[in-house]
C-alpha cells in the first residue's frame, strides 16, 4: 500500500494513478511508464516500443492468436 | 492484554456475524430485510480472511517475503511485472467476475434464500477461495506456469492431457450454457435485441478510434462507448413501441440461436481489435461498475426479502430445475462458493504480476471472497421480488403455459405462498417494457428485475424501471458475449492443441485451414449444446447448467488434487485436510450428481430415462410436446443419450484424476524429502 503521506494532494494523486492503472491493467494493459522504466534499465542499448506499440502488444497478448487464456470466467 | 488487544475486536465481528447468521435462519413468517443477510456474510469473510487464509498462508504455504517472485525474477515490462497488490487485485477480481455468480444463485432460490447462502459462505471460505490462493501459489513458485503445465508436470502427462481435455469440454458447455441465457433473455424482446444489437457497431466504432484516431486512449474511447450504449437502451424504448421497426428486432429462440452461432464464428476471426477487445473495454467497466452500483442500491434501500428462507422445493419437485438439495443445490452454485474456472486465471496472468508473495493472500483468497460477496447479492436480488413473479419468470412453459392466467393459476398451484394474480403479471411485464416475463429461466431476466426493483427504489422510481431493468440485461449480455467470442477463440487454439497430438499440422495457429477448421469445429460443438438448449422439453437451463455445474466442480476437484498433490510433496501433509476436505466434498456431488443424471428414473433428472420416455413414444407413434413432429422427437433422444455420454465422461474424469492423485501423495509419502517441482528460489537483494 501507499505509504503514509502528510501531503493531502500527493495521496490524492497517488490514489488516482491507482484506479487509472487498476482500471488499466482490468482489460489487460500494463504501465507504459514502468515499461519505458524497465528497458532503460536493463537494456539502455535498446530502444523501447512507442506507447501505440504497446498498446497492440498488450492488446494481442490478451487475445491474440495462440493465447489459450484469453477468456473470461463463467 | 495483547490477546485481547489482537483478536478483541475480530471477536465483536464474530458476534455480530454469528447474531445476524441466527436472525437469518431463524424468522420465520414475515420477510426478514436483506441487510441481514449482507452483514452476517461481510462478518464471515472478514474472519475466514483473518484466520484461516493467514492460517494457509503461514503453515500450509509458508509464504516467504523475501523470496522473489516472478514478477522480479522474469521482469520483461510486459507479461512479467511487479505490480501493486491493490491494482493487481482489481485485475484479478474483473478476471474471475462473470456470469456465473450472477445466475447460479438466482436458479438456486428456488429452494428459498437459506440454503443458497450457507452454501455460497461455507463453499467459499472452506473450497473456493482456497482453491484460488493455492493455486495463485503453486503457479506464482513456477515461473507462473499455466494450470495444464502444473498438472503435468507435478502429476504426469497422462492426467496432464485429460486435464486439458476437460477444459476444453468445460468451455464449450460454458459457451453454450451463457449463449443461452443470451437466447432466453432475448426471445421475443425488441427492446433488449436492439440494445444488445447495437453493441456491435459501437464496440467496431471503438475499435477504430483506439486502433487509427487516438490509440490507446481507453478512457475516453469507454466514455464515448458507453454514452451511445445508454442512448442505445433509451432508442431501444421507441424501437419496441414503433410499429414498423418492432417486428424486425423480434425473433424467436431458433432464429436468435443461429444468429449468435453465425456472430461467434465471424467474431472469432475478425481481428481481436475491432471487435473483441473495445466491448471487453465496455463489459469490464460496466461489470464492476453495475456490481458497486448493486451494492450501493442494497444498503440504501435495504430490501425486504419476498421469498421463504426455505421452500417444499428442496425435496427436488421445484420447477426451475429438478433434483434434491443434495447434490444438486451444490451444483447449481459453482461460482460464488467455488469455481473450477479460477484456476485458469489463477495460473494465468495474476501470478506473473505479483510483486511480493505475501500479496498472494489479499489477491487469491480475497479476490474469491469477493466474488462470493458478488453471488450473495445476486441472491438478494432474486429474493426481494415475489415468489410468484420469479416461478412465473423461471418454470418451463409446458408446465406453466404461456399466457398470463395460465401462469398465475399453476404458479398458485404450485405453493399458496407464491399466489399470484395474472394482472400482476402482465403488470410487471410492462413494468419492464416487456411483452411477456413469462418462462424466462436463465437467471439474467430474473436478476434483471429483482436489479430493476432495487435500483429503481434508489434511482427514477417506477417510471426508470424499464430503463434499469433493460440496463441489467445489457449488462449481462454484453460480458457474454464478449465471454462467447474469446472463448471460441480460445477453445479453437485448445482444439489445434489437442488435435496437434494427432496431427502435428494441426498445431499451425497462423495457418487459415486448420484455424477455420478449428473455430467451426469449435462453434459447432458449442452451437449444438445451445439448439440442444433452446428446444429442450425442460426449457433448456435444467438440462445445461447441471452439465455445467458438474463440469466446473469436476474442474475444481482437479486443481485441488494437484494442490493436495503439491502439499504432499512439500512434506507438509499434516496441513492436508485443507484441502483434501475439499476435494472429497467435491467428488462427492459431482459424482453423486453425475450418476443421477445419468440413471435417475424420473426423466426430470435422467437424462437415459428422458431418452426412454421419448423413445417409447416414438414406437407407440405418439408425439411429445415441445416435440411437434417424429423427426423433433428423434433429435430429443439422440440429445439426451449424447449428454448421458457427456455425465460419463465427466464422471471418469474425476475419477481418473483422484486414482492419479491418490498415488502420487502415496509415493510422495514414501519418499523422504521434499519432491515438489518448484523454480530456484532466489531471494531479493538486500537494500
Amino acid at each position: 500500500m501507499m505509504a503514509p503521506s502528510t501531503d493531502y494532494r500527493a495521496r490524492l494523486k497517488a490514489l488516482s494513478q491507482c484506479v487509472c492503472d487498476g482500471a488499466r491493467l482490468m482489460i489487460g494493459q500494463g504501465n507504459y511508464g514502468a515499461y519505458v522504466a524497465h528497458v532503460e534499465k536493463t537494456h539502455p542499448d535498446l530502444a523501447p516500443m512507442t506507447e501505440r506499440e504497446f498498446f497492440r502488444n498488450r492488446e494481442n497478448a490478451r487475445f491474440g492468436v495462440g493465447n489459450k487464456s484469453g477468456f473470461r470466467c463463467c | 492484554m495483547g490477546a485481547v488487544q489482537k483478536h478483541g475486536p475480530w471477536a465483536l465481528v464474530g458476534a455480530l456475524g454469528a447474531a445476524a447468521l441466527a436472525i437469518v435462519a431463524t424468522q420465520r413468517g414475515e420477510s426478514i430485510n436483506a441487510l441481514w443477510v449482507v452483514v452476517a456474510s461481510v462478518c464471515v469473510y472478514l474472519i475466514a480472511y483473518r484466520y484461516y487464509s493467514l492460517f494457509i498462508a503461514d503453515k500450509v504455504m509458508a509464504l516467504d517475503p523475501k523470496r522473489q517472485t516472478p514478477a522480479h525474477t522474469h521482469n520483461d515490462g510486459l507479461d512479467y511485472v511487479p505490480t501493486n497488490k491493490t491494482v493487481l487485485f482489481g485485475h484479478h477480481f474483473a478476471a474471475i467476475a462473470g456470469a456465473g455468480p450472477l445466475v447460479g444463485p438466482v436458479l438456486a432460490a428456488q429452494m428459498g434464500y437459506l440454503p443458497g447462502m450457507l452454501w455460497i459462505l461455507a463453499g467459499v471460505v472452506l473450497a473456493g477461495a482456497v482453491q484460488d490462493f493455492m493455486i495463485l501459489f503453486v503457479s506464482m513458485r513456477r515461473d507462473g506456469r499455466s494450470l495444464g503445465e502444473l498438472i503435468r508436470a507435478e502429476l504426469g502427462v497422462i492426467p496432464g492431457v485429460i486435464a486439458l481435455f476437460g477444459t476444453f469440454m468445460i468451455m464449450i458447455i460454458l459457451l453454450a450454457v451463457l449463449a443461452l441465457i443470451v437466447v432466453k433473455a432475448l426471445a421475443d424482446s425488441p427492446w433488449g435485441t436492439f440494445t444488445v444489437g447495437a453493441t456491435i457497431p459501437i464496440a467496431m466504432l471503438m475499435g477504430v478510434y483506439a486502433r487509427y484516431i487516438r490509440p490507446g486512449k481507453v478512457g475516453e474511447v469507454s466514455i464515448v462507448g458507453f454514452l451511445l450504449l445508454m442512448a442505445a437502451i433509451v432508442y431501444g424504448g421507441h424501437i419496441a413501441e414503433d410499429p414498423f421497426w418492432r417486428p424486425l428486432f423480434t425473433f424467436t429462440g431458433t432464429q436468435l440461436t443461429w444468429m449468435l452461432i453465425g456472430y461467434g464464428f465471424v467474431a472469432s476471426i475478425l481481428p481481436v481489435w475491432l471487435l473483441l477487445a473495445p466491448r471487453d473495454y465496455l463489459s469490464t467497466f460496466l461489470k464492476i461498475g453495475t456490481i458497486v452500483g448493486l451494492a450501493l442500491g442494497i444498503a440504501v434501500v435495504a430490501p425486504h426479502m419476498q421469498m421463504p428462507a426455505v421452500t417444499k422445493f428442496v425435496d427436488g419437485t421445484g420447477p426451475v430445475w429438478a433434483g434434491t438439495l443434495f447434490p444438486f443445490l451444490f451444483i447449481t452454485i459453482a461460482c460464488g462458493a467455488v469455481s473450477g474456472f479460477h484456476a485458469l486465471i489463477s495460473s494465468g496472468t495474476t501470478p506473473k504480476l505479483i510483486d511480493n508473495e505475501k500479496d498472494a493472500r489479499f489477491i487469491g483468497y480475497g479476490g474469491m471472497l469477493m466474488e462470493s460477496f458478488v453471488a450473495i447479492m445476486a441472491l438478494v436480488a432474486a429474493t426481494v421480488i415475489e415468489p410468484g413473479i420469479y416461478f412465473t419468470m423461471n418454470s418451463p412453459g409446458a408446465l406453466i403455459g404461456t399466457t398470463a392466467e395460465s401462469a398465475a393459476a399453476a404458479v398458485t398451484k404450485l405453493d399458496p405462498a407464491f399466489t399470484i394474480t395474472p394482472e400482476q403479471i402482465t403488470q410487471t411485464a410492462k413494468d419492464v417494457g416487456e411483452t411477456t416475463i413469462i418462462s424466462r429461466a436463465g437467471g439474467a431476466p430474473t436478476l434483471a428485475v429483482g436489479m430493476a426493483h432495487i435500483i429503481s427504489s434508489a434511482i427514477g422510481g417506477k417510471a426508470m424501471m424499464a430503463f434499469w431493468y433493460h440496463f441489467a440485461i445489457l449488462f449481462e449480455a454484453l460480458f457474454i458475449l464478449t465471454a462467447v467470442d474469446a472463448g471460441t477463440r480460445a477453445g479453437r487454439f485448445m482444439l489445434q492443441d489437442l488435435l496437434g497430438l494427432i496431427a502435428p499440422g494441426f498445431k499451425d495457429t497462423s495457418a487459415w485451414a486448420p484455424s477455420i477448421l478449428a473455430t467451426g469445429l469449435c462453434v459447432a460443438a458449442w452451437g449444438y449444446f445451445l439448439y440442444q438448449g433452446v428446444t429442450d422439453p425442460l426449457g433448456g437451463i435444467n438440462t445445461l447448467w447441471p452439465l455445467f455445474g458438474i463440469s466446473n466442480q469436476m474442474l475444481a476437484a482437479v486443481a485441488l488434487t494437484l494442490a493436495t498433490v503439491v502439499i504432499f510433496k512439500m512434506k507438509r501433509q499434516r496441513y492436508a485436510l485443507v484441502t483434501i476436505i475439499p476435494t472429497v466434498w467435491l467428488c462427492i456431488c459431482t459424482l453423486t450428481a453425475g450418476w443421477q443424471k445419468i440413471f435417475s428414473p424420473d426423466p426430470k433428472i435422467g437424462f437415459l430415462a428422458q431418452a426412454e420416455r421419448f423413445s417409447n413414444a416414438i414406437a407407440e407413434g405418439k408425439v411429445l410436446g415441445p416435440a411437434k413432429n417424429m423427426d423433433q422427437m428423434h433429435q430429443i433422444v439422440l440429445n439426451n443419450r449424447i449428454d448421458a455420454a457427456l455425465a460419463v465422461l465427466f464422471v471418469g474424469l474425476v475419477v481418473a484424476i483422484a486414482a492419479f492423485g491418490i498415488m502420487a501423495c502415496v509415493k510422495a509419502m514414501r519418499t523422504d524429502r521434499w519432491t515438489a517441482l518448484e523454480a530456484d528460489p532466489k531471494l531479493a537483494p538486500a537494500e
